[in-house]
């Protein structure tokens, strides 16, 4: 029974954690372009996309 | 969006726009606008949603619209704006995924604790069990269950029921009851249930969902935005871009060859061909000179003119347009769902089952406590579990196979009333033929004419010279060298070839009845080279088919009524020309006052209050944004054969969602007796549900194979 107290409140957290990553995911839209992102893992340059437009202004 | 927002640039607020690319296929083509965007001064970042076939850029507000898009046609990108009405989901599907998250993760726990009760946990365990349960599912319920309470709620006040009026009233009494039972230290709990059942119901909701955004983004990413604005000229003479919301009376706009008009106005200065299909429906340009009227969202097709602004915005003729066409939807929005349909006769018997069975137990001599649970199952026991899934699930499988076919369906009403048709109109220009010219007969000219035509036609942007000039260039004709080329708006082009004149234009004996062009070289009698606007592939076998499932076709057209009657006799159905938009409207009308459920099919402007008009409509992909707004369902490609082939998927799937209901009604026959007479636990409950949930769905994929 002691076991039970501490796993329940255990497995619910984990739970919980899980739905919330889930949320957070949702949120910062990365489910809004999925065929998008199957294809992006195809690009080589793309870390390096996101530094320069800045140095131009 | 959400997107990670780019650093912004030193000091300067940014402006974001939105532009639809149709053209994007690869990774290559992310990569490519992505990057060769962000190398253009002024802008910030560029981020690409493949899905929906769009990028949305950050720049510096000093970018007007038709700097970026000549930024991304320097990148090879046909693209187009997108207004703010358009401006990404509007958030439903994603509300409705996070309720679905948290009713599955609530659903899972809950179940896990229910099983420990049910293999014979007892005294407090149960008890402690049974709180655990609640603590987990009171929030779930009030947060999960939001939009079928809120959708209930709604229809109550409105004076009728609809699906979610059972499933808010079960939920919220197993939930109270099951509370009840908890504080009571008794035996049974159907929180499982209440949740799985929300779960189940979410699911069903949220495919509904997820097929309406997946139509719309398709739709709108293939949106030819009509005009954004115009350069208005200022009494200063400096000219600078306006937005056509901005646009006033008295204004003057300078209009490029190739542009669209963003208002109604009168020519100053100059003659340009007008291409008027969007209102019109005629395949023809027609010249307008200083002095003639022009209408917005006509094209632009000959050469730069000035024009005075009469009316912009609501005053315009497209937007009387638009009136007629938001008057026409009306009456669809009366349609009931057939989901909605069954609801109808669904809730009360249901309801009066329930009352029954407490007011049944209650007189056998049983307590109102057990009355109570058995009434309660009874509620879990009917829900409408497999009939919330019946609908989308089927649905849901038919729009992806007919998307791969070529079809988008916008949402799932319309694909019931796709199903209902019986009657079909078709509107000619851009429908049932290819809406551009070809010519018909150039095997009658030599290399040395066909040389001489190529380099006239290809120094006008009129739809028969462009026309020419791809057949011929398709045809790997040689361009000869004519010189002092000049085009007069109206009559054609002339040059020098050789020192002779050689001229392609107007032919001098206009018979009036087909687009024709004639070339003649020096003192030699001119030849008529003739053109046609060709049928879509596949259009007579797809006249013919839809005749075969029932829908007898006709033509309604605003072009001249010959070509009309000559289009009509090669496919053997009846044809009217000559109509314009309202005409279109109350021919539709007429046809639905004779009991026909009418299938439009049409593409441009003129014929958006006909396709707002018709139980269920259709336009090709190539058609204008506002009636690919106005239809139910697009079709890509070139050939006709989607449309027979969306009416036969929408049976189809018609039929699977009769079968489905025939299923939950089934199980409701075997499982309600056993409610009644007490025998469900909340073990046998859940078992029933799950079960006739799978059977619906596993039914409903049987529909991957009906477009073929």
């Amino acid at each position: 029974m002691n076991g039970i107290l501490f796993l329940i409140p255990v497995a619910l957290g984990l739970g919980l954690l899980g739905l919330f990553a889930f949320f957070w995911a949702v949120g910062r839209g990365q489910f809004d372009d999925l065929d998008g992102a199957a294809l992006r893992i195809f690009m080589d340059e793309e870390p390096a996309e996101k530094e320069p437009p800045d140095a131009a202004l | 969006m959400n997107n990670p927002a780019p650093l912004p640039v030193a000091g300067a607020a940014l402006a974001i726009s939105r532009f639809a690319v149709p053209g994007m296929r690869c990774a290559g083509c992310i990569a490519k606008l992505e990057n060769g965007l962000a190398a253009v001064p002024g802008i910030a970042a560029a981020r690409v949603n493949f899905t929906a076939k769009q990028v949305q850029i950050s720049h510096d507000p000093a970018l007007t619209a038709p700097a970026l898009l000549k930024a991304l046609a320097g990148l090879g990108f046909e693209a187009s704006p997108l207004g703010d009405a358009l401006a990404g989901p509007d958030g439903e599907a994603r509300q409705l995924v996070k309720a679905l998250a948290v009713a599955g993760f609530a659903a899972m726990n809950i179940m896990l604790l229910s099983v420990s009760v049910w293999s014979g946990a007892g005294g407090l365990t149960r008890d402690l069990f049974h709180w655990l349960s609640a603590l987990i599912a009171l929030p779930t319920v009030a947060y999960a269950g939001q939009p079928f309470f809120r959708s209930a709620w709604n229809a109550l006040k409105a004076g009728h029921t609809n699906m979610d009026v059972p499933i808010s009233i079960g939920v919220t009494l197993a939930t109270a009851l099951s509370l009840f039972e908890t504080i009571t230290h008794g035996a049974h709990a159907y929180f499982d249930s209440a949740v799985m059942l929300l779960f189940f119901l979410l699911a069903g909701r949220w495919l509904d969902a997820v097929m309406r955004d997946r139509a719309r983004d398709g739709v709108s990413a293939l949106l030819k935005h009509m005009a954004a604005g115009a350069l208005v000229v200022g009494d200063d003479g400096q000219s600078q871009w306006m937005k056509a919301a901005d646009i006033r009376p008295g204004m003057k706009m300078l209009l490029a060859s190739g542009e669209r008009l963003a208002a109604d106005g009168v020519i100053l200065n100059g003659r340009s061909h007008f291409d008027q299909s969007l209102i019109t429906g005629e395949a023809m340009p027609v010249a307008i000179g200083p002095g003639g009227t022009v209408l917005a969202g006509t094209l632009n097709t000959g050469d730069a003119v000035e024009v005075a602004v009469t009316a912009a915005g609501a005053d315009t003729s497209i937007a009387d347009i638009a009136r007629l066409m938001q008057d026409a939807a009306q009456g669809r929005s009366r349609y009931v769902r057939i989901a909605d349909r069954a609801a109808r006769l669904y809730a009360p018997a249901v309801h009066t089952l329930a009352l029954c069975s407490f007011i049944g137990w209650m007189l056998a001599g049983a307590g109102w406590h057990e009355a109570l649970l058995i009434a309660v199952a009874v509620l879990i026991i009917t829900c409408p579990c497999a009939l919330g899934l019946a609908v989308p699930a089927a649905q849901i499988v038919a729009t992806g196979a007919l998307m791969k076919a070529g079809v988008l369906v916008k949402d799932g009403s319309a694909l019931e009333r796709l199903a209902e048709a019986d009657a079909a109109v078709f509107d000619k220009t851009g429908t049932l033929t290819l809406g551009s010219p070809e010519p018909v007969d150039l095997s009658m000219l030599d290399a040395t004419q066909s040389g001489i035509a190529l380099a006239l036609a290809q120094c006008s942007r009129h739809p028969l010279s462009e026309a020419l000039r791809t057949a011929l260039t398709a045809a790997g004709t040689v361009p000869q060298r004519v010189t002092l080329v000049t085009e007069t708006p109206g009559e054609g082009l002339t040059g020098q070839w050789h020192g002779q004149v050689v001229r392609l234009g107007r032919p001098a004996s206009d018979d009036g009845d087909m687009m024709a062009a004639a070339l003649s070289i020096g003192a030699a009698p001119e030849f008529l080279l003739r053109f046609a606007d060709p049928l879509r592939p596949a259009a007579a076998a797809t006249i013919a088919e839809l005749a075969h499932l029932g829908l007898p076709a006709r033509i309604l057209s605003g072009d001249r009524p010959e070509p009309v009657a000559a289009v009509a006799q090669a496919l053997g159905v009846p044809g009217e020309g000559g109509l314009n938009p309202a005409d279109k409207l109350a021919a539709i009308k007429s046809l639905a006052a004779n009991g026909r459920r009418v299938l439009m099919v049409g593409d441009g402007l003129n014929d958006g209050p006909a396709l707002a008009a018709g139980h269920v409509s259709m336009a090709p992909g190539s058609a204008a944004d506002a009636s690919q707004n106005a239809a139910d369902a697009v079709f890509l490609g070139s050939s006709l054969a989607p449309v027979a082939t969306a009416i036969r998927a929408a049976r189809a799937t018609q039929a699977v969602v009769r079968q489905n209901f025939a299923l939950a009604i089934g199980y409701n026959i075997i499982a309600v007796p056993l409610a009644i007479s007490g025998l469900v636990t909340p073990l046998v409950a859940a078992l029933a549900m799950s079960g006739s949930s799978i059977i619906v769905v596993a039914n409903a994929l049987r529909l991957k194979g009906s477009t073929r």
